[in-house]
């Protein structure tokens, strides 16, 4: 492949990737059985270049290869404020992926219908939520592979040797215990975006290990969890023990190893961790937009009965951003119609922070995604307010942020 | 004339020569979210440094943190003319690496990128004078 036998695209690609071994002095490649590409977001002028350079030298993918979100909602953007020269060009970066071989899926969720790899898989994953959530919830194994780099390994189907591909690169190395967090908190959805900031920002790059969970969280809980600490923190993997595959009981998590830190984690240091991902200081509202990561069909289910017989205030839009595929199995579930009669819109394909659709005048935003609340204020120049779905809803509805404290209020 | 007042022997991730000011944080930063290639401007509102141009100076952050678009960013900034002049980490960071090899391969424009040894990482500060050799030598300068 090197010497280009395999044409000059796979060439390319097995360059980057032989520099890219030599910077982690791996000891060789490995094969992988599945990649999810990441490079698919439009940034600029250069992504792009990068793309169909190596579209137009042949380059194929070799293994099963799903796409991240986009820089369009393909069929809808111009139903939003996204520019025509944006339009035009993050459209062409999707035609080079899908000319690479890669699916259409577009989306930062893939491991709920598109592409569920197996505990154990060897797979190169882009996009910081789908890599924690494949390395922690199902055990799959791939490093944080950045963009460009994630579609160098699928046309090449291999990756180096290195980080989490390796079961001793696995063991946890912090302690974060769950000391004094009531059974009702634990329960709830709004819980997960916050001790996963937490984690994320005491982790920072260390394996963090959670213990002390009484509940049995249901899997958009870790999804929401996971997107958290990876937006705060470098978390690629977090163990939580009796629940996670590679954390049967604390001992298998750290592989017997001691951990490095121990933290007991008080409701103090939650509600400080719920109140950063808030930066709006009054009550004044926009936009309501939930679905980072995607939204899944069960929370289209869990959604769907707040909505019933409530309609969104005039003044506040109400945005759901998921996938093509979830969008039909919500609407084969007969789900989206409460969405609709609430005023409700959804964007498929690509997310609030990949694509200029937002006006100029929305300015105040309410989330129940820890990964939207982190990143609106910098990115989109926007304040913020976190809270759950339910407390999202009724602001939606009353026109204004409220928020349900009493969960928050335990010692 | 500037002298020298500090030699660090840093690992070479990615070889190159550069020089300038150095920009100095023990935060480490996602550059999606965090960097405006358009400006140079380093915008993630919670890191120390927001506010901050980082464009032509040498950036010292322990490590990459968050997204991986990150290294997306940093190849826009390199094709924009906004990049740093060289970025000075504390461990072997995969991401500021293979934007600076991709920014070679189709622009012929790496960024040198040096590990340092914690130790030598603090000593460094914000707006002195700093070389980065292609053996990873970093020399801080009056």
């Amino acid at each position: 492949m090197l010497s280009g036998g395999d044409g000059p695209g796979a060439q390319m690609a097995m360059r980057i990737l032989t520099r890219m071994a030599h910077v982690h002095a791996a000891a060789e490649l490995m094969d992988i059985t599945g990649a999810h590409i990441d490079s698919t977001i439009y940034i600029g002028e250069a992504g792009l270049e990068f793309a169909e350079r190596m579209a137009g030298l042949g380059a194929r993918v070799q293994v099963p290869t799903t796409c991240n979100v986009s820089g369009l909602d393909e069929h809808h953007w111009q139903e939003w404020a996204v520019p025509h020269d944006w339009a035009d060009k993050a459209y062409r970066q999707m035609v080079a992926y899908q000319k690479m071989g890669c699916a259409p899926t577009w989306t930062c969720a893939p491991y709920q219908a598109e592409m569920r790899p197996k505990f154990g898989e060897q797979i190169a994953w882009g996009e910081s939520n789908a890599i924690v959530f494949a390395n922690s919830v199902l055990g799959a194994r791939t490093e944080r592979y950045p963009d460009l780099l994630d579609i160098c390994c699928a046309v090449t189907g291999r990756v180096p040797a290195v980080g989490l591909h390796l079961a001793e690169n696995r063991a946890g190395e912090i302690l974060m215990r769950l000391t004094s967090v009531p059974h009702s908190l634990q329960r709830d959805d709004a819980f997960y975006p916050v001790v996963g900031h937490l984690v994320g920002k005491i982790a920072q790059d260390r394996i963090p290990v959670i213990d002390g969970l009484e509940v049995k969280p249901t899997e958009d809980q870790l999804k929401a969890l996971g997107a958290a600490a990876a937006s705060s923190g470098t978390v690629a993997l977090f163990h939580l023990v009796g629940v996670t595959p590679e954390a049967p009981t604390l001992s298998a998590a750290f592989q017997n190893r001691r951990p490095a830190q121990t933290i007991d984690v008080t409701m103090e240091m939650l509600r400080a961790a719920r109140q950063e991902l808030t930066t709006a200081q009054g009550d004044e509202l926009d936009l309501v937009v939930l679905g980072s990561p995607h939204f899944s069909l069960a929370e289209f289910k869990q959604l769907a009965p707040l909505l019933t017989g409530k309609h969104a205030h005039p003044r506040v839009r109400f945005l759901v951003t998921s996938s093509r595929a979830m969008i039909l199995f919500a609407k084969e579930a007969g789900l989206l119609g409460a969405l609709e009669s609430f005023g409700g819109r959804v964007t498929v394909d690509t997310c609030i922070l990949a694509t200029p659709m937002l006006p100029p005048e929305i300015k105040s935003l309410m989330t129940n995604s820890g990964k939207y609340a982190y990143y609106a204020p910098g990115m989109l120049n926007t304040r913020v307010t976190f809270g759950s779905m339910a407390d999202c809803v009724t602001s939606a509805v009353e026109g204004r942020v409220t928020r349900d404290e009493s969960l928050w209020q335990a010692r | 004339m500037a002298s020298t007042i500090d030699v660090i022997r840093g690992r070479p991730i990615v070889r190159g020569r550069a020089e300038g000011i150095a920009l100095v944080s023990s935060e480490p930063i996602s550059f999606w979210g965090g960097y405006d290639y358009r400006t140079g401007e380093i915008i993630d509102r919670r890191h120390p440094l927001s506010g901050m141009r980082a464009g032509g100076r040498v950036l010292a952050v322990p490590f990459t943190r968050g997204s991986s678009t990150t290294t997306a960013v940093l190849l826009e900034a390199v094709r924009a003319g906004t990049a740093p002049a060289a970025i000075l980490t504390t461990g072997v960071d995969s991401f500021f690496a293979l934007a600076s090899i991709v920014a070679d391969e189709l622009y012929a424009q790496p960024i040198p990128i040096v590990a340092l040894e914690p130790s030598d990482f603090a000593r460094l500060k914000s707006g002195e004078h700093l070389t980065v050799q292609e053996d990873g030598t970093v020399k801080r300068l009056e």
